[in-house]
């Protein structure tokens, strides 16, 4: 452990302190006392700037599952430290928001913030492991707290689901990733990302390297949200605004093009990446903006939006990889995608988290995020409307924004496509630049509709539940600095260029030592013409909007990948249910032949296959005369049950064989067993007596069942068999008996002179505590089953 | 269940502590002699269910106001806290110590962490066996 493992498990312990705090200060909205642990995060990653610029790495190991080859290692580089300050910094911002967003004597602040925090931890638990398989762990704790998040307002039906489908896809992908790590540890044996890396070109002509590739581009796809697995961000904006301005848009769908960065200097090489995350990418880019342009949710807009923007980093990390078929010059010619994927990267989370913001506060004042309701709030909240104008022009990639410069950078990685001669790019390679013109074209087209149709335009009051008005100065603070950010990453880019993108830079591509410079200018080149097409073309089809608009009407809404979604999995439910319908009947007496029959089988199966039959008279003791009277009273009893005529008198009887055995063990001379069964006889009667009660009397014509052929066989059957296995048992010695190690031992180990207990509570502890724990679930179970059968009505009736 | 009887419910009153206190007995010298949680649990339910039997639901429930769920969860506490203890003592999970200790009037006594966790197996068995009748016998 040190003080970077400390600093990634933070947020979990702080979430345990949370429900504490929240019930002891009712009074002071938790969300100040979770405020300073991401501030103080922050304060701490931004000290290991300096180091990673100078290109160096930070590393700490701590041992979790040594047998496996698990450690914790902790790893700052480039990239994790990028990832890392926007957890933090983002997560600062978005916990200041909350506070202002939800009211404390409304919501139930303790799970929302216990959930945030888990959140936070574990995707810093991503970003710095330098394990596959912690960084698995992680990556599923971020899909959990995901879904608990969306789920927040869970009485919300569009909540549950939008929440279900979000588990149910990024978990599909995260299963897939872990069939892609342990494949790669087939092919490398170690988990350790670092030496991964080490042998890359040893393993990129094996076998199961383009498996291993595709499971980990369907987890990283599915986590980032594209094509065809995009459908679930929209439905995930049900979650409250800071959740969705933090996870999906600045963080966690994030982790997919984390993913791909980690995993590019071992797969980027083969041609078939390149292909599957530029083209999956430039699809998601343009999908997303299309059909960002038809929605009419505020969120909705934002959810498509990033779908799409997300969509343009993948692209750009894609190209990028085609820089490493090349050296010096050329290199960071064609590197320049990367930058901008980096670049962007940082640019999206300051640009989209205020716009976040600023739907949530059009939200919360005026009730809405219907821009058929909303508009001219222009002049109700001044201050909103300028952080949201900074932000979508931003995202419209105008300058004097971070956008813009970022959007120059995506299309001259776009254009130099077209110089690339390798993995036939040279024919096809011309429809990158193309999309994504097409893609910039709509990204215009949907931020000015987001902006202007929401705060120009005619002001509706009768629409609107509230009078709207500006929102309090706490609420207004995290969207200004993010958009101050978008201004001043805007003019100054290189104060981020040596210090976080080379660095990051350098993880992606090992050996890119290159200087990042980001421009503003680049004379009159082809990008510049591209984005004065964009804004032309934009400008047109946003002012004839209602005129074309009809185009999206053309895809019929049942062929959507929605309803694919929706019908498969009503499809495998009811699949489901059919199939367990066929043999799970609900009679107790048909389920007790299912596992009788398969206990003969197996077990019979079993003998026979190993031979393990065998009869063995030698080494016994003699029988003596209580032996054989016990054993005809077990056998009378037994037998009476059978004809026996009421219930009573049958528990009575088993009760009876049960007392019976008891004797045995006493002549036996096994104190301990005769003790717990007596008293287990005496319990299970009574227990058995209180559930007859409920049972109607054993009517005249039901006196005696009938011969059942079926219920005799399988009951002779497990008799037989065993009879069979107790007599193979102790004819067939294997092992020496482990019982002198417990004579010997028991007074040295433990201090006991009584074995059995000693074995009990000692020796085999683990057992014993299992037993208890399953003894628990079992008695909550019994108690679930009868008192809130009949649903909530009667629940609690006990308290 | 409501039952009158008279002569079992004077006995009841008598033996109920005989029994309880016979099972405490049980418990404790169970790492010596015959006897440990596990019985000494069942003892102690066993006496329950007598009173259970003599009386109805109702009125035990009265004498004995005890959350037997409450119980069982702090049964399986005790039982993880005394395994989990060892780790902060960077010896394996579930490793117990014992010392001997001389205590006046009763003499020299070996205490065991082992006891703590029979304690947890002890309360476990208790408030799953009560809470199991009681669940069943109170449904209607």
């Amino acid at each position: 452990m040190s003080l970077l493992h400390l600093a990634i498990i933070s947020p979990f312990l702080l979430a345990i302190l949370v429900p504490i705090l929240y019930k002891l200060f009712r009074n002071v909205h938790t969300g100040w006392f979770v405020l300073p642990l991401p501030i103080l995060l922050f304060s701490y990653f931004i000290s290991f700037v300096s180091m990673t610029s100078n290109g160096q790495t930070f590393s700490k190991s701590a041992p979790w599952i040594p047998v496996l080859d698990i450690d914790f290692i902790a790893k700052v580089d480039g990239l994790g430290l990028l990832f890392a300050l926007l957890i933090t910094g983002i997560g600062s911002l978005v916990v200041l928001y909350s506070v202002f967003y939800l009211a404390k004597d409304k919501e139930q602040l303790n799970t929302f913030y216990v959930y945030l925090l888990l959140f936070m931890g574990a995707m810093l638990g991503v970003v710095l492991s330098d394990n596959l398989i912690v960084l698995y762990t992680f990556w599923e704790f971020t899909s959990f707290s995901s879904f608990l998040l969306i789920g927040y307002w869970y009485h919300k039906e569009r909540s549950r689901y939008g929440a279900q489908k979000s588990m149910l896809i990024t978990v599909f992908g995260g299963l897939s990733m872990l069939g892609g790590i342990i494949l790669l540890y087939i092919m490398t044996g170690t988990f350790n990302i670092s030496e991964i890396i080490g042998q890359a070109s040893a393993i990129s002509s094996h076998d199961l390297f383009i498996p291993a590739m595709l499971c980990f581009l369907l987890g990283a796809f599915t986590k980032s949200a594209q094509f065809p697995f995009h459908i679930w961000l929209p439905d995930a904006m049900e979650a409250p605004t800071p959740v969705s301005a933090y996870l999906h848009s600045a963080t966690m769908v994030k982790a997919g093009i984390y993913l791909v960065a980690r995993m590019s200097p071992v797969f980027a090489e083969e041609a078939l990446w390149l292909w599957l995350v530029a083209g999956f990418g430039i699809l998601t880019l343009f999908w997303g903006s299309f059909n960002a342009v038809k929605q009419t949710d505020l969120k909705a807009i934002l959810a498509f939006s990033t779908v799409s923007q997300l969509g343009m980093i993948m692209s750009l990390l894609g190209i990028g990889a085609a820089a490493l078929h090349f050296d010096g010059v050329d290199r960071s010619y064609f590197g320049v995608a990367t930058i901008a994927a980096v670049f962007h990267l940082i640019n999206h989370a300051t640009f989209k988290g205020s716009l976040f913001m600023v739907a949530g506060i059009v939200d919360h004042e005026t009730g809405t995020r219907d821009i058929r309701k909303l508009g001219g709030l222009m002049n109700f909240m001044p201050i909103t409307f300028t952080i949201a104008l900074i932000g979508t022009f931003s995202m419209a990639g105008l300058p004097p924004f971070n956008g813009f410069l970022s959007k120059e950078m995506f299309f001259t990685g776009m254009i130099r496509v077209l110089e690339l001669d390798i993995f036939s790019l040279e024919t096809w390679g011309l429809l990158f630049p193309v999309i994504a013109w097409t893609a910039s074209v709509f990204t215009f087209l949907y931020s000015m509709v987001l902006l202007f149709k929401t705060f120009t335009g005619k002001h509706q009051p009768e629409k609107l539940e509230k009078k709207p008005h500006e929102a309090p100065m706490g609420m207004l603070i995290s969207p200004i600095v993010l958009a101050s950010l978008v201004v001043v990453f805007g003019f100054f880019p290189n104060i981020l260029s040596n210090s976080i993108i080379a660095p990051t830079v350098s993880s992606i591509m090992p050996g890119n030592t290159a200087d990042v410079h980001i421009s503003f200018w680049h004379g009159f080149k082809p990008e510049l013409f591209m984005t004065l097409g964009v804004i032309a073309f934009g400008v047109v089809l946003f002012k004839t909007l209602p005129k074309w608009n009809g185009v999206y009407r053309i895809f019929p809404e049942n062929l959507s990948l929605n309803s694919l979604y929706d019908q498969l999995l009503l499809g495998i439910e009811k699949l489901s249910s059919k199939l367990t319908r066929t043999f799970m009947n609900g009679s107790i007496r048909t389920y007790l032949v299912y596992i009788f029959t398969f206990f003969i089988v197996i077990l019979a199966t079993t003998l026979a296959v190993k031979n393990a039959f065998k009869f063995d008279t030698s080494n016994i003791s003699s029988i003596g005369f209580y032996e054989v009277l016990l054993a005809i009273a077990v056998v009378i009893a037994s037998i009476s049950i059978l004809f026996a005529k009421s219930r009573m008198t049958s528990i009575i009887l088993l009760g009876a064989v049960g007392y019976t055995v008891s004797l045995f063990f006493v002549l036996f001379r096994a104190p301990d067993l005769a003790l717990t069964q007596l008293v287990i006889e005496t319990i299970s009667v009574a227990l058995f007596l209180l559930c007859f009660y409920h049972l109607p009397k054993n009517s005249k014509n039901e006196e005696r069942m009938g011969f059942k052929l079926t219920n005799a066989l399988v009951s002779i059957g497990v008799g037989a068999i065993v009879t069979l296995i107790a007599l193979s048992a102790h004819s067939n010695k294997v092992f020496d008996s482990i019982a002198q190690y417990y004579v010997e031992n028991t007074y040295t180990e433990a201090a006991g002179k009584n074995m059995v207990n000693v074995i009990l509570v000692d020796f085999r502890g683990f057992d014993t505590l299992f037993e208890i724990t399953v003894l628990s679930i079992a008695s909550l179970g019994i108690f679930t089953m009868i008192k809130l059968r009949m649903g909530g009505g009667k629940k609690n009736e006990n308290k | 269940m409501r039952t009158n009887d008279i002569l079992l419910q004077t006995a009841t009153k008598v033996i109920l502590f005989i029994i309880i206190l016979f099972s405490f007995f049980i418990f404790f010298k169970g790492h010596y002699t015959p006897g440990g949680g596990f019985v000494g649990g069942l003892l102690t339910s066993g006496a329950i269910v007598l009173l259970l039997l003599a009386f109805d639901m109702k009125t035990v429930r009265k004498s004995l106001p005890v959350n037997y769920m409450f119980m069982t969860a702090t049964g399986l506490l005790f039982a993880l806290g005394t395994s989990a203890g060892a780790i902060f003592f960077d010896v394996p999970f579930l490793t117990h110590a014992f010392g001997h200790v001389n205590i006046p009037i009763l003499g020299e006594l070996s205490l065991h962490t082992a006891t703590l966790f029979d304690l947890g197996v002890y309360l476990v068995v208790v408030g799953v066996t009560i809470t199991i009748i009681q669940t069943i016998g109170e449904d209607e």
